[in-house]
């Protein structure tokens, strides 16, 4: 199935990236095209910067090189001090085809209405994972661009610019194998930030983010797999109503008496309650859902920077430990005490740093939730009293009968 | 929560009935109360009549009633009614796991709603018998409403709405195979049995897709609550104050909204679905009906061909010449003759009786779901308006985040 992204007003957003005013570098993605097993997304770049050699230009990526690109930053020794915008998710289209396909194989007992309508459903289905893919691409970019620090960084030029693909596809099993380093290098960074290593805290700033950063990640993973479950439901609902009218519009056809008007009547009803119901279910999705699941990702980003910091500290230890024992023995002492210095100042940087991104984070997280919390209450209300009047709408009608 | 009376009517409403009959009978079942332990207890129900019609010695008055007292009464005035063309109303379901779990002291929700289930039906079943204008007059129903003691029903295995079914299909299987052709005269007949297939298979695809959507809200509020204590959870953690408070506040709407998907499951339920699951089973009552005019049919041509055999008999003795067999073989034809007119007498009749049930009842049947309609939109209503209630509520708190 294919599907085409065109023009910036269809895009769903919740997260919304504060460019600072400074229009220096814009970055967009203007086109994306779906097809077997892989997505392609047109990188659209805007900038007067002197690394660029064009004014305006666009570059084909998959997913796989945005990947690359975040990997690129977490590896890098001098954003360690950074939160690095977490990585776009995988598109995935594969529940939706599934669906689709089942639909195709099909039950004979559905109209052909009702089938039309199904499919109808599962194609707006597809083409809303379709635009959050594109959306969720789109802001790992755009958040790159607005940093001071990280839009300077030169794999990000290339990836903007270099016409040619990145060759950094079908290391699928490189990955995996990154997957798994990741996560025992992980569960040693969750002994160290939990405690357990009997590090000691020298700022109640940190002390305070850590505590908080770990409860709050855990609690808006729950939060977002709930909301997923409650848009799911809704959509379930939202789908109910297709039977229902149709099985209405049956029974009004074959009424021979006053019910033949309130059967159809209420079949439209049902119809276009569907219509209604299933737009609550996907501004849930975006509004809520959403936004959850992308601050969910951007915290563990966060816990990651004080994973790195708590190592920095961790090797400060160390090497305050070694000139003690070198001093001791006499030994290599200038060797221990530049090492120890180079530790101490890598460990204040990233201290530095970290307070400023945390503090970032939190604003952004604030401004984000606001915004989004405004336009969740805003939509519910305009689906409820569009949904009143249509039912107002058919009482009227209804009562009015003899 | 108790189910919506949906034969709830005014003095004013009783007083303008359309074609003057003054139906003024209500009856309300109600105070569940389990009576005894183990497996012999069972529930009381108090059946409460009030009235006007004279044939009644109090205006108002109840007894207490068990389930198996409403299945007797069913199987009186189905053994008196049906085979002469009354469309006797059907009793409700017995439910050997429902009334176990009862027995047996569960004290859950599960048990509580399979008895409020229990009590609007049988509610539903009184007030569907008295409007029946002959079923009104039969001494049995006012014996059942009146007295305080009742004979026990024996044997009820037989007698549930269910068994009565069984004995109903059983006769009409019987009838379509013995392959009657019957000669009819009458296209009205073959009409109506139409029209009555037709609507039985609509109502319950619908009744299908209704249980759906009540599973579905069901889920729905379940996820719903799940959300809200997440959200609660997500809240605490929130460091920033204004917006932990957003967050707090959104999980007591979302808690309301919880509470609201409940009592819209409980209108879709007992509103929609158990006025389809009703309708369903009067249509096979009605089907009843015209499978015994049939069967009635059946036993006048019968008799006819009885009658005919008898004549060739005589013919056969005069030509034998003997006596005492021609008187005998008069005498037959004079018994079988009376057997042919009663037959087409019952006939006309059950035909006649029929014809007027089925405008009784499709009278009924527009009024009844024209109403229900009316009532289950008015339900979706206050949904909605509560909904616009809370979420407009909750925007000045989302505004507040700063």
């Amino acid at each position: 199935m294919e599907g085409r992204q065109a023009g910036k007003e269809s895009k769903p957003s919740s997260v919304s990236v504060d460019l600072q005013g400074d229009s220096s570098l814009q970055v967009e993605i203007s086109d994306a095209v779906s097809e077997r097993d892989k997505v392609k997304f047109t990188v659209q770049t805007k900038s007067c910067l002197p690394h660029f050699t064009q004014l305006e230009f666009s570059v084909v990526r998959q997913h796989e090189e945005f990947i690359w690109l975040h990997d690129a930053y977490v590896e890098n020794e001098e954003y360690a001090g950074l939160i690095i915008p977490p990585a776009p998710p995988r598109p995935d289209f594969e529940a939706s085809r599934e669906k689709l396909q089942k639909l195709g194989e099909g039950d004979s007992s559905i109209t052909r209405e009702e089938f039309a309508k199904m499919k109808q459903e599962l194609e707006a289905e597809y083409l809303a994972i379709f635009k959050k893919t594109v959306a969720m691409h789109e802001v790992f970019l755009q958040r790159l661009a607005a940093h001071p620090t990280l839009r300077r960084d030169h794999n990000f030029f290339v990836f903007l610019e270099y016409g040619q693909d990145l060759s950094v596809r079908g290391k699928n099993r490189k990955e995996l194998l990154g997957g798994y380093l990741r996560n025992i290098v992980k569960s040693a960074d969750e002994a160290l930030i939990t405690r357990m290593s009997g590090l000691k805290e020298v700022d109640d700033f940190f002390e305070h983010e850590r505590t908080f950063l770990l409860e709050y990640h855990t609690r808006i993973r729950d939060a977002c797999l709930r909301a997923d479950r409650v848009m799911y439901s809704h959509k379930c609902l939202a789908d109910d109503y297709i039977p229902i009218s149709a099985a209405l519009n049956s029974l009004g056809v074959q009424e021979v008496n006053q019910l033949k008007m309130s059967f159809l009547k209420l079949a439209e009803f049902f119809e276009r309650l569907r219509k209604l119901e299933g737009r609550v279910a996907s501004d849930e999705d975006l509004k809520l859902s959403d936004m959850l699941r992308y601050y969910m990702r951007d915290s563990q980003a966060a816990k990651d920077l004080l994973y790195r910091r708590l190592r920095a500290l961790a090797d400060y230890e160390n090497a305050n430990k070694a000139l003690d024992k070198a001093r001791t023995r006499n030994r290599e002492v200038r060797t221990a005490e530049s090492h120890q210095q180079r530790c101490c100042q890598r460990f204040e940087r990233l201290s530095d740093s970290a307070k400023q991104e945390l503090m970032d984070f939190k604003s952004r997280r604030v401004i984000s939730f606001r915004k989004n919390l405004i336009e969740l209450a805003e939509l519910e209300l305009k689906h409820a009293k569009a949904s009143t009047l249509l039912l107002w709408n058919t009482l009227l009608t209804l009562k009015g009968e003899p | 929560m108790s189910a919506p009376v949906i034969f709830d009517r005014s003095r004013e409403e009783i007083e303008e009935e359309a074609n003057g009959d003054v139906f003024d009978i209500e009856i309300g079942v109600s105070d569940p109360e389990k009576v005894g332990d183990g497996m012999n207890a069972y529930m009381a129900y108090r059946v409460t009549t009030k009235t006007s019609l004279s044939m009644f010695s109090k205006s108002e008055f109840s007894v207490k009633r068990r389930f198996s007292d409403f299945l007797g009464l069913h199987s009186k005035l189905a053994s008196k009614y049906l085979h002469v063309g009354y469309i006797v109303p059907p009793a409700p379901e017995k439910s050997i796991v429902g009334m176990t779990k009862v027995k047996v002291g569960k004290e859950d929700s599960s048990s509580t709603e399979f008895v409020e289930k229990r009590r609007a039906a049988l509610e539903r079943y009184l007030q569907r018998t008295v409007k029946h204008p002959t079923l009104l007059q039969d001494p049995d129903l006012r014996q059942f409403l009146e007295s305080s003691e009742l004979p026990r029903a024996v044997n009820t295995q037989a007698l549930s709405g269910a068994g009565i079914l069984r004995m109903v299909n059983k006769a009409a299987d019987a009838v379509n195979k013995m392959t009657i052709k019957m000669n009819e005269s009458d296209a009205w007949f073959e009409e109506k049995q139409q029209q009555f297939e037709n609507l039985d298979q609509q109502l319950r695809k619908l009744h299908a897709s209704v249980e759906a959507l009540v599973c579905h809200r069901k889920e729905l509020s379940a996820n719903t609550a799940a959300f809200a204590k997440s959200a609660a959870m997500l809240g605490n953690s929130e460091d920033h104050t204004a917006l932990s408070r957003a967050l707090s506040q959104l999980a007591e709407v979302e808690e309301k909204i919880d509470q609201l998907h409940q009592e819209q499951a409980f209108a879709d339920f007992y509103m929609f679905s158990e006025l389809l699951s009703d309708y369903i089973r009067l249509i096979a009552a009605v089907k009843g009906v015209f499978d015994h005019r049939m069967k009635c049919w059946q036993k006048w041509e019968d008799a006819q061909i009885t009658l005919l055999k008898k004549r060739e008999t005589e013919a056969k003795m005069m030509v034998a010449n003997k006596p005492d067999k021609i008187q005998q073989a008069k005498n037959e034809i004079r018994e079988w003759e009376a057997k042919v007119q009663q037959g087409e007498r019952d006939f006309e009749q059950i035909s006649k009786t029929i014809r007027k049930e089925v405008g009784r009842f499709e009278k009924e049947r527009v009024k009844d779901f024209k109403t229900v309609i009316i009532k289950y939109l008015e339900s979706l209503v206050q949904t909605q308006q509560q909904l616009i209630k809370y979420w407009e509520a909750f925007l000045p708190e989302a505004k507040a985040i700063a």
